[in-house]
């Protein structure tokens, strides 16, 4: 791997409406292992964010700890970046999203961030609906200590120690659902034509937007019988636009199934397009969701494509009725009440 | 018993749920109304309905507002305490009682004079309503000790005619049940007591508040924004406080929008990610809470040491351990506060001793926090936040601004070449920071826990990591410079002995002081109301033989900080402890002090002895 990121910007490189390349959205140069799925998923929060022409600046990356967590330095350079304790991302990101609204909040965690250290965490920021991207990139074990199981692993599937894990998987995306996320998505780092479109449907939504993305763990979690192994996964390839080297997970078929359009409006107006949703399940729908999902789950699949969307229930600002003008605007004209109102306070404590 | 005119101490035995509450309330605040000081405090259990508590209101011509050992008259409506709290009765102090039961025998002392008042009897006869008859029991002995203690009646008129203005008929029975206690113990009793109140203009304008109320009210003048919090006794009432006064002062008249975001959070490590998440973004952010969420909250103090982002902790102390005694005070969080977290790593406190100080300090400590981007703890206690003190009334000069700190906007980034976030440009240790979202190319950073250069960039070269690690320290003697300055009771020295005190303690120390000096032995004294230390501290240890250190706690925390952060002897500094849950006394004070130096001289002697 190279060490250096090049600075050449070829002069015909396309623009977007605000006048930036692609480069104007990219970060560092990764750290992760070479093939990461990871860095995919960075590549389609590179596009989604150019194509959609958000100002850089305006979008603010919060992580926690862990592969997928480092992952906010390699995309959006011009953007504030907070890594920043383990599992806790959904409080940084609470607190900033109350400070200025105006901000886009990109959240990225891991497995172990969300499902393990971090589930309190996780449950609470769905349920007070914070607008934000909160996106996983799950790979089924702790890269960065090297490969321990962590709680999305499958049941049976094996370690690359030769152990195999005893315990049930957390389906993060049936329980987002459960928990009443607004909008909640599984897509597949390899399939850039699917996650781009719902990163992009993601930012437009306008409360807690969650996207459970299966990203291999090239590393660690790539030994016969893993069932998020390369050989395993491409066994079960399935005919899809493969834009990165890194291979499909096997179940993706199943929501390859459909070849039916539909199309949502979101809170916006903007409208999403969906090609990859089996025919008998309604998105807009959260019994249809979760019971597509637990169908899924019964046939070892695995459904990706947005599964479940609300454009209205409010979100946490909503809730709290916030001012029209981030509160991190505001000064002492605003926010001091003087003197005089503290005579009378005085005086209703004589 | 010989006469004394508004020096008293009278307790209070309820039953926790009875509505006692605010018969006491109206008793001290009368005190309070005729001008004279005093000082109630609440000894309640961790328990909503059912068990004893206490009420317990110090009378003080002299002005003192800390503790005093000693109960004058107790009032005792709670059969559970009783056996008890006849016993904490002093020598020919006074009991009052319901007399609607027979006392038992055992429960007579022939030093204690009874006042038997047959309260559920005459309430029962009185009213209809069950409610209305078990609270208003309670009005009617505030009614008899209006005669025995000569208090204002008209100014108890007043006070009912104020709690309950617009509900006419509440105020009809208040009355009424105020008069049968006045009635009664005019036809039953001797009357004054020998103890007994008399107006005053002792007060002047001060105000009877209790700390959190302060401390929130503090943070909405101080320009807070996003509060996170987690209940905890006793921190609830500062979030409360809070509230209360921004739904009063911070809603939009025209659009009905809020001017704050106030979160209960799921647990308080999540209250703490979020105050520092709205402090990164540019917001004045701040969470209260007691020992064990700050315990909890050590991971994310560290986080924001270290990345240096503003944040303000209110710590309303109670007793630990672990969940100790969650409703009684104590001081016993310094040394978790102070080096929260892992690592070298040390953090800003704040100790105010009155609510003047507590709206004083939380309003300061946003401003400290954004200047030195750091975490600020404002470390009160029980007794300061959830009793009500006599305090100086609040005061704000409109001209003031906010510091903000060090904060770069867009037209400063065009102007100063590379930004670099961790870059000691002034000297100071703090470098600049910005907020995100202010320029399309410039400024952005990564703000992390882990070790960074000065331009925020991720490394693990030795030499960066100790750069920083250093440039934190000069931060850290630039904050002794921003801190509060302890107070010095004395412009020059007039003893080779201190003492020295923080937060509550201050009104027995201050008291122990009075009484030390009245029997001919005078200490100087300093009060200290910040970490880091000014060097006011260290000169004052310096010049003096000995310091006693006073504080609410065993391990004698101030102590320990002072030896570890001004290098003083161990046995210079002789440690002064209540730890017992209960507000420290004069009397404690005072003996701990006069044994100790008896102590020394006999040693001193026998080490004489010995050499020669």
């Amino acid at each position: 791997m190279s060490y250096l990121k090049p600075l050449f910007k070829h002069p015909r490189l396309p623009k977007n409406k605000l006048g930036y390349t692609l480069k104007e959205y990219e970060g560092s140069l990764s750290t992760l292992c070479a093939g990461c799925g990871h860095d995919s998923i960075s590549a389609a929060i590179v596009q989604a964010c150019y194509e959609m022409s958000v100002e850089p600046h305006k979008v603010a990356k919060i992580s926690g700890i862990g592969c997928s967590s480092k992952t906010p330095t390699y995309f959006l350079g011009n953007s504030h970046g907070f890594n920043s304790v383990h599992g806790r991302m959904p409080s940084v990101a609470t607190g900033a999203s109350m400070a200025n609204k105006d901000l886009l909040y990109f959240g990225v965690s891991g497995d172990g961030d969300s499902a393990s250290i971090g589930m309190g965490q996780f449950v609470h920021v769905i349920r007070r609906n914070l607008n934000m991207v909160y996106i996983v990139m799950n790979n089924g074990c702790y890269g960065l200590t090297k490969g321990q199981d962590s709680a999305t692993a499958d049941q049976g599937s094996k370690s690359k120690a030769g152990s195999i894990n005893p315990f049930q998987a957390i389906d993060l995306a049936s329980m987002a659902i459960e928990l009443g996320a607004s909008f909640v998505a599984q897509s597949f780092s390899g399939d850039k034509q699917q996650l781009v479109p719902l990163i992009k449907a993601a930012m437009q939504h306008k409360g807690f937007a969650f996207l459970n993305v299966i990203s291999p763990c090239v590393t660690f979690n790539n030994n016969p019988g893993s069932t998020k192994s390369y050989d395993y996964v491409r066994e079960h390839i399935e005919a899809t636009s493969t834009l990165d080297f890194v291979p499909e997970m096997p179940e993706i078929k199943a929501s390859y199934e459909s070849g039916q359009s539909t199309s949502l409006a979101l809170h916006d107006g903007s409208l999403v397009q969906l090609n990859k949703l089996a025919t008998d399940w309604d998105p807009e729908n959260r019994i249809s969701a979760v019971n597509a999902l637990q169908q899924a789950r019964a046939k070892q699949e695995i459904l990706t494509g947005l599964l479940y969307v609300n454009s209205e229930w409010k979100d946490l600002h909503g809730v709290l009725n916030t001012y029209h003008m981030p509160l991190n605007r505001l000064d002492e004209s605003d926010l001091c009440p003087g003197e005089e109102n503290l005579l009378s306070i005085n005086a209703s404590y004589r | 018993m010989k006469q004394a005119i508004n020096d008293f101490i009278v307790r209070f035995a309820n039953v926790n749920g009875t509505g006692s509450a605010s018969a006491n309330f109206l008793f001290a605040k009368t005190i309070f109304r005729m001008g004279i000081p005093v000082t109630p405090k609440n000894i309640f259990p961790s328990n909503i309905q059912g068990l004893p508590t206490w009420y317990e209101v110090r009378v003080s011509e002299k002005g003192y507002l800390g503790r005093r050992e000693g109960i004058d008259l107790m009032v005792s409506v709670n059969p559970q305490s009783m056996a008890q709290d006849i016993k904490n009765i002093k020598p020919g102090g006074f009991f009052m009682y319901d007399s609607t039961k027979k006392l038992p025998n055992e429960y007579l002392r022939e030093d204690v004079h009874y006042l038997g008042v047959p309260m559920m009897e005459m309430s029962n006869e009185a009213f209809t309503d069950p409610r209305k008859r078990q609270l208003l029991k309670n009005i009617i002995y505030v009614g008899a000790l209006a005669k025995l203690l000569k208090m204002d009646v008209a100014a108890i008129n007043q006070l009912v005619k104020e709690q309950f203005e617009g509900k006419s008929q509440l105020i009809q029975a208040n009355m009424a049940a105020l008069q049968l206690g006045l009635d009664y113990a005019e036809k039953h009793f001797k009357f004054p007591l020998p103890f007994h109140l008399a107006k005053r203009d002792l007060i002047g304008d001060k105000i009877l508040i209790d700390g959190n109320t302060a401390c929130g009210l503090g943070a909405v003048y101080g320009g807070a924004t996003v509060m996170a919090w987690y209940p905890i006794t006793p921190s609830t009432s500062v979030a409360e406080a809070f509230e209360h006064y921004c739904q009063e002062y911070r809603v939009d008249p025209a659009t009905g929008e809020n001017k704050f975001a106030i979160i209960q959070a799921e647990d308080e490590l999540a209250a703490m990610g979020m105050v520092i998440g709205a402090s990164w973004n540019g917001a004045r952010a701040f969470t209260a809470t007691s020992g064990p969420g700050v315990s909890l909250m050590n991971e994310f103090l560290g986080l924001a040491y270290f990345a240096e982002v503003p944040a303000v902790l209110i710590d309303v102390q109670r007793a630990g351990p672990s969940t100790g005694m969650p409703t009684r005070t104590q001081q016993p969080d310094l040394l978790l506060a102070a080096y929260a977290s892992h690592g070298d790593t040390k953090h800003v406190l704040l100790l105010p001793s009155t609510p003047r100080e507590c709206f004083d300090l939380t309003a300061l400590s946003f401003d400290l926090a954004e200047r030195l981007q750091t975490p600020i703890m404002v470390m009160t206690d029980l007794d300061l936040g959830m009793n009500d003190h006599i305090s100086e009334p609040f005061h704000w000069e409109d001209e003031r601004e906010y510091d903000r700190g060090k904060v770069l906007n867009a037209e400063e980034l065009d102007h100063i070449g590379k930004f670099g976030r961790y870059l000691d440009m002034d000297g100071d240790g703090i470098p600049s920071r910005t907020y995100p979202g202010t320029h399309p190319t410039k400024g952005a950073f990564f703000t992390r826990g882990t070790s960074k250069d000065e331009y925020a960039a991720y490394t693990e070269d030795g030499a960066a990591y100790k750069r920083n690690m250093d440039r934190l320290l000069k931060k850290w003697d630039t904050a002794k410079s921003l801190v509060p300055k302890a107070q010095i009771y004395q412009e020059k020295n007039k003893s080779e002995i201190g003492m020295m005190f923080f937060g509550t303690s201050q009104f027995s120390a201050e008291e122990a002081k009075d009484l030390l000096a009245e029997e001919g032995l005078h200490l100087d004294a300093i009060r200290i109301k910040a970490f880091p230390f000014g060097e006011e501290v260290g000169e004052f240890i310096n010049s003096h033989r000995i310091v006693f250190v006073i504080e609410q706690n065993r391990d004698a925390q101030m102590r320990k900080m002072i030896m570890m952060e001004t290098d003083t002897a161990p046995s210079k500094l002789a440690p002064v402890l209540n730890f017992d849950g209960m507000p420290i006394t004069a009397d404690t004070i005072k003996s701990e002090i006069i044994q100790y130096l008896i102590l020394e001289k006999e040693q001193d002697h026998e080490l004489s002895k010995t050499t020669v």
